[in-house]
């Protein structure tokens, strides 16, 4: 069993939701990245997200836009980011995943890309830009290298694409909460509910829910219907505020805490 | 060849593709409004309602068909092939751009979308966006590199006279790449009202097709007025190629037609040496950039590199996915020409012709006078003059008092 399902298994036995925290790898530095995933961790991060930064992210609001020039600027790349999770790995219990968009996978080379997530010890990876339609090439590299490839469903899937989606994604499926970009929002999209009943009606498979949720009550809102929660942008703008900080570690792992604790209870 | 000949497959195929380029390399959240488009725009396709709008609006106002101009004097001056010029920039706005705005201004109204989105880079799509909204009632934003605002201002200015808003994009190189990327996201967030009119042969499946289908009308009426003047096919065929909708618009319709030799031009910038330049075909690799796998400028890592160009309209690191097929196909031949060659061929064809070209267009005018003396005077080169360059005279003048 991969570390994913047995993390959402172990989950689902307690009754507790997951929570995963997003940074940007390199943003404001490797090394900061690296204190910050362990903290997460400490703190009650159950898988980690790690953005691969690209320089024309567009499904990303200004937030991650801007966290991924600092990562660029920084001197960040996909061979770097593999290294950071390799140095990180044996620290680490979660599974972590990366979350990147085709163009620097493809410049990688997919198979190279496959093994090399795999071998530093990378569980899954999301696309933003990669539907099931266009995956065939990285998926029959990712599936015999061991490595979930994570599809998303939106606001805009209708039920059958929701059912097309749920059969390709492995590990678990990411449903987009809203229709638009990443960035923190005041409210939640007021259907979410209705629509991840159809999802949850269709798959069996885990489902998590991200985009624009940057508040603990927004978590404990979305906590009875998903069995994880994604926190992104909210993160990032607080790495912004704190980078260079000798407070950066202590602030972002406790807001990383107060963010567990509604995935904690049994909703 | 023996593929690209009469009854050749249709591309692109079924999901998208031109062989290994195209597709639709985008957010979920756009994958179903694409499908719709998709649709929508293949029932407007066989709708002889649609047709006839199109083609009344193309003649009664765009001011269609465009002379085919025998080049006289420019001919003489280079001593060789004959040199024939379509005349794009004589449309209404200048520029061919309206040609597509007016399909997808008409499959907007069509699909109940109040309000439209462009990006632009030179200005002329955007303005030919702003013309189409105005003239069919619709709402509309466009987005513009707040560098190009800049060097491209009166255009700026002509978009907000016409009741459009202009968004300057502060991102990135504040240019065309980042003005799609921002058009990109606006969509995504407003999807569901919002029609995206993408100004190129460029981005996610269907636009490539459907932009060049809307364009094709450049070619179809260079065949027809060719066969009655000169009687015979053209020998050459020359267009500029940013993401390459004049072009393709221009190109198409003679696929089939082997003898005819067909070259896109892109823009060498400061010299493809320098790095400073916008040929993606001539000096890029095979990657993802707008929603479409095709050549594009980046680095080692798949980072999108910066693109050059003295036109605004070819300052672009990608280039729409149909012409990278047609590259690897070995079916188009591109070559490339600098700033300092552009504007010289801007200077000579309005001396010796009374044209002044858009820049982007002067490109394919700069080959074109590079390719006619090494050819006979009975060979017939045919330049597609996709705008005309008044937008252009400031950033002319700044570059020649320059020199």
């Amino acid at each position: 069993m991969s570390r994913i399902a047995t993390t959402f298994a172990g989950l689902r036995r307690r009754g507790a939701r997951a929570l995963i925290p997003y940074f940007t790898a390199g943003d404001p530095s490797l090394s900061a990245t690296r204190a910050l995933v362990l903290e997460a961790v400490r703190r009650g991060a159950d898988v980690i997200e790690l953005g691969v930064p690209f320089s024309d992210p567009l499904a990303d609001g200004p937030v991650i836009q801007r966290a991924s020039q600092r990562a660029l600027a920084s001197g960040v790349t996909v061979a770097r980011v593999l290294e950071l999770v390799r140095g990180v790995r044996g620290e680490v219990p979660a599974p972590i995943i990366l979350l990147t968009y085709y163009n620097p996978v493809h410049a990688f080379g997919l198979k190279a890309f496959a093994h090399g997530a795999v071998e530093a010890g990378v569980d899954g990876v999301i696309v933003a830009d990669l539907p099931p339609e266009e995956a065939d090439p990285l998926s029959t590299q990712a599936r015999p290298a061991g490595l979930d490839l994570i599809h998303l469903v939106a606001p805009t899937s209708p039920p059958d694409r929701m059912r097309y989606i749920a059969r390709r994604s492995c590990g678990f499926i990411y449903f987009v909460s809203l229709t638009g970009v990443t960035g923190t929002r005041e409210t939640l999209a007021p259907d979410l509910a209705e629509r991840l009943r159809q999802l949850r009606a269709v798959t069996t498979k885990p489902i998590c829910v991200g985009f624009g949720i940057s508040t603990p009550d927004q978590v404990a809102a979305v906590a009875p219907y998903a069995d994880g929660v994604i926190v992104g942008s909210a993160i990032v703008r607080l790495v912004e505020a704190h980078a260079g900080s000798e407070r950066l570690v202590a602030e972002v792992g406790g807001f990383i805490a107060a963010l567990k604790a509604p995935l904690r209870r049994r909703p | 060849m023996k593929a690209l000949r009469k009854g050749s497959p249709r591309l692109p195929d079924r999901t998208g593709h031109f062989g290994r380029f195209g597709g639709r390399f985008v957010p979920e959240t756009l994958m179903a409004p694409l499908i719709e488009l998709e649709q929508a725009y293949g029932a407007a396709r066989r709708d002889p309602t649609f047709r006839a709008d199109l083609k009344a609006l193309l003649a009664d106002y765009a001011g269609r068909p465009t002379p085919l101009s025998f080049a006289r004097r420019l001919t003489e001056r280079c001593g060789g092939a004959r040199i024939y010029l379509k005349r794009e920039d004589l449309c209404h706005t200048g520029a061919h751009k309206i040609n597509n705005v007016l399909g997808q201004g008409l499959l907007a109204r069509r699909m109940g979308k109040r309000r439209v989105i462009a990006e632009t880079g030179a200005g002329q799509h955007g303005v030919a966006t702003a013309t189409a909204a105005a003239l069919l009632d619709l709402e509309c934003e466009v987005y513009m590199g707040s560098e190009d605002v800049e060097r491209q201002s009166l255009n700026a200015f002509r978009m907000r006279l016409l009741g459009a808003k202009v968004i300057p994009v502060e991102a990135g190189s504040r240019t065309l790449k980042d003005a799609i990327n921002e058009a990109l996201r606006d969509w995504v967030t407003n999807v569901r009202t919002t029609y995206y009119l993408l100004g190129s042969a460029l981005g996610p499946h269907p636009y490539p097709m459907m932009v060049r289908d809307f364009q094709c009308v450049i070619g179809n009426e260079t065949k027809r007025r060719l066969r009655e003047s000169v009687g015979r096919l053209p020998d050459y065929l020359i267009a500029c190629v940013g993401g390459g909708s004049n072009a393709i618009g221009l190109f198409h319709p003679f696929i089939a037609d082997t003898e005819v030799r067909i070259v896109g031009v892109e823009a060498a910038g400061q010299g493809i040496a320098t790095g400073r330049h916008g040929a993606s075909l001539s000096a890029g690799t095979v990657g993802v950039l707008h929603g479409s796998m095709s050549y594009v400028l980046q680095d080692d890592d798949g980072q999108i590199a910066a693109a050059h160009s003295i036109s605004a309209g070819l300052d672009y690191p990608g280039v729409g996915p149909e012409h990278s097929y047609y590259k690897e196909a070995g079916r188009f031949d591109y070559a490339s020409v600098t700033d300092a060659e552009a504007l010289d061929a801007f200077q000579a064809l309005a001396r010796l012709e009374g044209i002044m070209p858009a820049l982007e267009s002067a490109h394919a005018v700069a080959y074109a006078m590079r390719l006619a003396p090494t050819l006979s005077a009975e060979q017939v080169i045919v330049v597609g003059l996709s705008g005309r360059g008044d937008k252009d005279v400031q950033v002319a003048a700044k570059a020649l008092q320059s020199r």
